[in-house]
């Protein structure tokens, strides 16, 4: 008996919907016979879990807090997707972006809000493009493979910001400990009141906006969708393949930077270590399962973050950190079976 | 399986997942709002860097956390482990004051900024931040002189190195680690001028893979015995692959390296959290920066191994007693700096200060800081 997996054409509404459901609920099926078994209380945990994610105006915002950088590093990743470029380097380039961002107020920290943020946001987007644009033109002009590459530089990355918080950014007054000295408010992204929800959303809704619309109604957009299909019919029709990676890199690890941006400038006021929680690679996640299209990785990243916070909560109801990672990887899991199954027909064949 | 059918399953299984899911809806009903009915007893909440399964630096926390629960009846304590020191740290301990404790115990020195956030909106519960910086009206800082036992730990290891390298792997370049780190080559050299120390930085604290790395290369650098500042027994397991001596650190690591492990400066965290949860209790505390040493028990030496000379343990034991009598401290002048001039003279002592942000090495340690 053997199974073959057919790609299938057909995508009807109900089954986008479904499947993705199916998934969640498998999941949540799986793990609460997991929990059952392990002698928790499932209802309960369930109940938790939800309830760190959606339950009070404080926990919906927390949710949004971990969506944003989920969301601004799934579209940057989703960029060079697109063209089937696998920018694996988000987490170096969130890093030096931040690193691009905390240099601007090292320098220029006493400047006004208005002057400071946007300067922050370009130096991010600069340094977050550069990084990109290693693996991009190593990738364009030789053919260097740029997964390993970028995934490669995320080490140099965040080997640099160590450097930098280690060394000669380290704060006086931190007692020797690896801290970049605190911003200045005028540093600080503008919040919601109340919460640590920052301007960042919008950020993240303008970028999946302009993203759609550069990629779906540009000639350059159009352009990025060909060579993503096929590399050989761009060139066949003209296009300069090597320019539009180059450039495809640039904006993708632009994005990221401007992640790193917002994370240091909307959540620690600082630069140091530990500036992102894997958003780099999570945002990759991310970017499949909302199958590259720029509003749905805002929503997918919006549900992941709520798994991510509503998850890691019910801890504190005795259940342990290794099977909270246990119930969100079989979210994952399904949903990525889930995602094969509907794009697939399994075909078993009883020949051999 | 045709497609039709595929998606007559499909169908089925969210009716059924639904019912499951419905059925737990409506258990939960009354079960509602757990939180609120307990609000009688005292509820402590602790924010974890690692793991209790870390055998390290989060399990003597946890022993401590333990030892809580059974000196004080009716607290109770809750737990958020593995929190990352970014931007999940803040969410964690507002969760821990929002299902009502009355205080927060965090034990990473990451954890200062979002605490002291979080403190101001709370300003009547209580925080304690383990190896902090700053504190607030609400917040007090807590540690221990680690570095004692470490010192008597070196004693151990500079008694018994035959290659006289004895290797070191260190989390990060920081003034906790490099004190740890001078005071054992201080233990070193007092017993054996010709023993010199090997740094060799994992920059994790948390890391098993790492560790263990710092270890080997360390083995094959020709060390005999390692020491570590770093949350798990790796480099103690790696030791005793290697057949050579080690000293552990947090708990008593014997077990983990049955015939490697001479001993290991421990933490015992419990007395101190009793005597701050009680004070918080009945209202008597206030504020403050611990840093207890031997005296207080908060730091220890654990059982030193059978094969290691009784005049040694002896030598040990004389240097533990002036430490825990007051009469001397390990950096107490003369200490030379690595390239061998004096910087602290005889007669001089260094001020807590001083310590605290020590980010120099003593003569006798071979490495630098990054």
């Amino acid at each position: 008996m053997r199974l073959r997996l057919v790609r299938r054409n057909n995508d009807s509404w109900l089954i986008k919907v479904a499947v993705p459901i199916a998934s969640i609920l498998l999941a949540i099926l799986v793990g609460w016979i997991f929990l059952a078994l392990s002698g928790y209380e499932a209802a309960e945990t369930y109940r938790r879990m939800f309830y760190g994610a959606f339950g009070s105006a404080y926990n919906i915002s927390e949710t949004i807090v971990k969506a944003i950088p989920l969301a601004l590093a799934g579209l940057a990743v989703s960029v060079a997707f697109r063209m089937k470029l696998w920018n694996i380097g988000a987490e170096g380039q969130l890093y030096m972006g931040a690193f691009a961002a905390g240099g601007v107020v090292m320098m220029l920290g006493d400047w006004p809000s208005i002057l400071l943020l946007p300067l922050m946001m370009v130096a991010g987007f600069i340094a977050g493009a550069l990084w990109g644009f290693i693996p991009g033109v190593l990738r364009a002009l030789w053919n260097v493979n740029e997964t390993i590459t970028s995934l490669l530089l995320n080490y140099v990355a965040i080997a640099w910001v160590g450097f930098w918080v280690f060394g000669p950014w380290k704060d006086p007054n931190a007692m020797g400990f690896p801290l970049a000295p605190r911003f200045p408010e005028a540093a600080y992204l503008p919040v919601i009141p109340g919460s640590r929800v920052h301007i960042g959303i919008l950020v993240a809704i303008l970028v999946a906006i302009v993203l759609y619309i550069v990629l779906k109604y540009t000639r350059w957009g159009y352009e990025v969708r060909v060579t993503g299909e096929s590399q050989e019919a761009a060139r066949y029709a003209g296009m300069d393949v090597a320019k539009n990676i180059i450039l495809v890199m640039l904006i993708s690890g632009g994005i990221a930077g401007i992640t790193g941006m917002i994370e240091v400038s909307g959540i620690t006021h600082r630069l140091q270590q530990d500036i992102s929680a894997g958003y780099g690679y999570t945002g990759i996640i991310v970017a499949w399962l909302a199958r590259l299209n720029p509003f749905a990785i805002l929503l997918v990243a919006f549900l992941f973050g709520a798994l991510l916070v509503g998850g890691f909560g019910v801890q504190t109801y005795g259940i342990p950190y290794a099977i909270v990672l246990m119930l969100q990887g079989a979210v994952l899991f399904f949903l990525l079976a889930g995602e094969i199954m509907m794009k697939n027909r399994v075909i078993i064949s009883r020949e051999d | 399986m045709n497609w039709r059918k595929l998606g007559i399953f499909l169908l089925m299984l969210v009716f059924a997942a639904t019912m499951v899911v419905g059925c737990g809806d409506s258990q939960d009903n009354d079960a509602q709002a757990p939180d609120q009915s307990q609000q009688e007893e005292f509820k402590v909440g602790f924010i974890y860097i690692g793991a209790p399964g870390d055998a390290g630096w989060t399990f003597a926390h946890d022993q401590g956390r333990k030892y809580l629960e059974e000196q004080i009846p009716g607290i109770k304590t809750i737990t958020l482990e593995n929190v990352p020191e970014g931007a999940d740290a803040e969410r964690s301990i507002e969760q821990l004051v929002q299902e009502g404790c009355q205080v927060v115990i965090a034990n990473s020195f990451g954890y200062g900024d979002p605490m002291l956030e979080v403190a101001k909106r709370y300003p009547d519960v209580s925080f304690l931040h383990c190896s902090g910086l700053s504190t607030a009206d609400n917040v007090s800082t807590f540690f221990g002189r680690i570095y004692q036992a470490r010192y008597l730990s070196g004693m151990i290891a500079g008694a018994m190195t035959e290659t006289n390298k004895i290797g070191y792997a260190a989390a990060y370049a920081i003034p906790e680690v490099i004190r740890g780190i001078n005071a054992f080559t201080l233990g070193v050299q007092a017993v054996n001028p010709d023993a010199t120390v090997q740094v060799v930085w994992s920059n994790t604290w948390v890391d098993p893979t790492l560790e263990k790395q710092a270890a080997e290369s360390l083995i094959a650098a020709g060390c005999d015995v390692l020491a570590q500042h770093a949350d798990t027994p790796a480099v103690q397991q790696a030791a005793q692959d290697a057949g050579i001596l080690s000293v552990g650190y947090n708990s008593d690591m014997r077990k983990f390296a049955p015939d490697a492990n001479l001993t290991s400066p421990v933490w015992n965290w419990g007395p101190y959290y009793v005597r701050a949860i009680s004070g918080i209790m009945d209202g008597t505390w206030e504020s403050e920066a611990y840093w207890g040493g031997m005296v207080d028990g908060i730091v220890d030496l654990a059982p030193i191994a059978d094969k290691v000379p009784t005049e040694v343990k002896d030598q040990v034991a004389a240097k533990k007693q002036e430490i825990i009598q007051g009469e001397w401290d390990v950096f107490m002048g003369p200490v030379k700096a690595q390239d061998g001039t004096v910087k602290v003279p005889e007669g001089q002592v260094m001020t807590d200060d001083e310590m605290l942000s020590m980010d120099w090495f003593v003569y006798g340690v071979e490495g630098t800081i990054e």
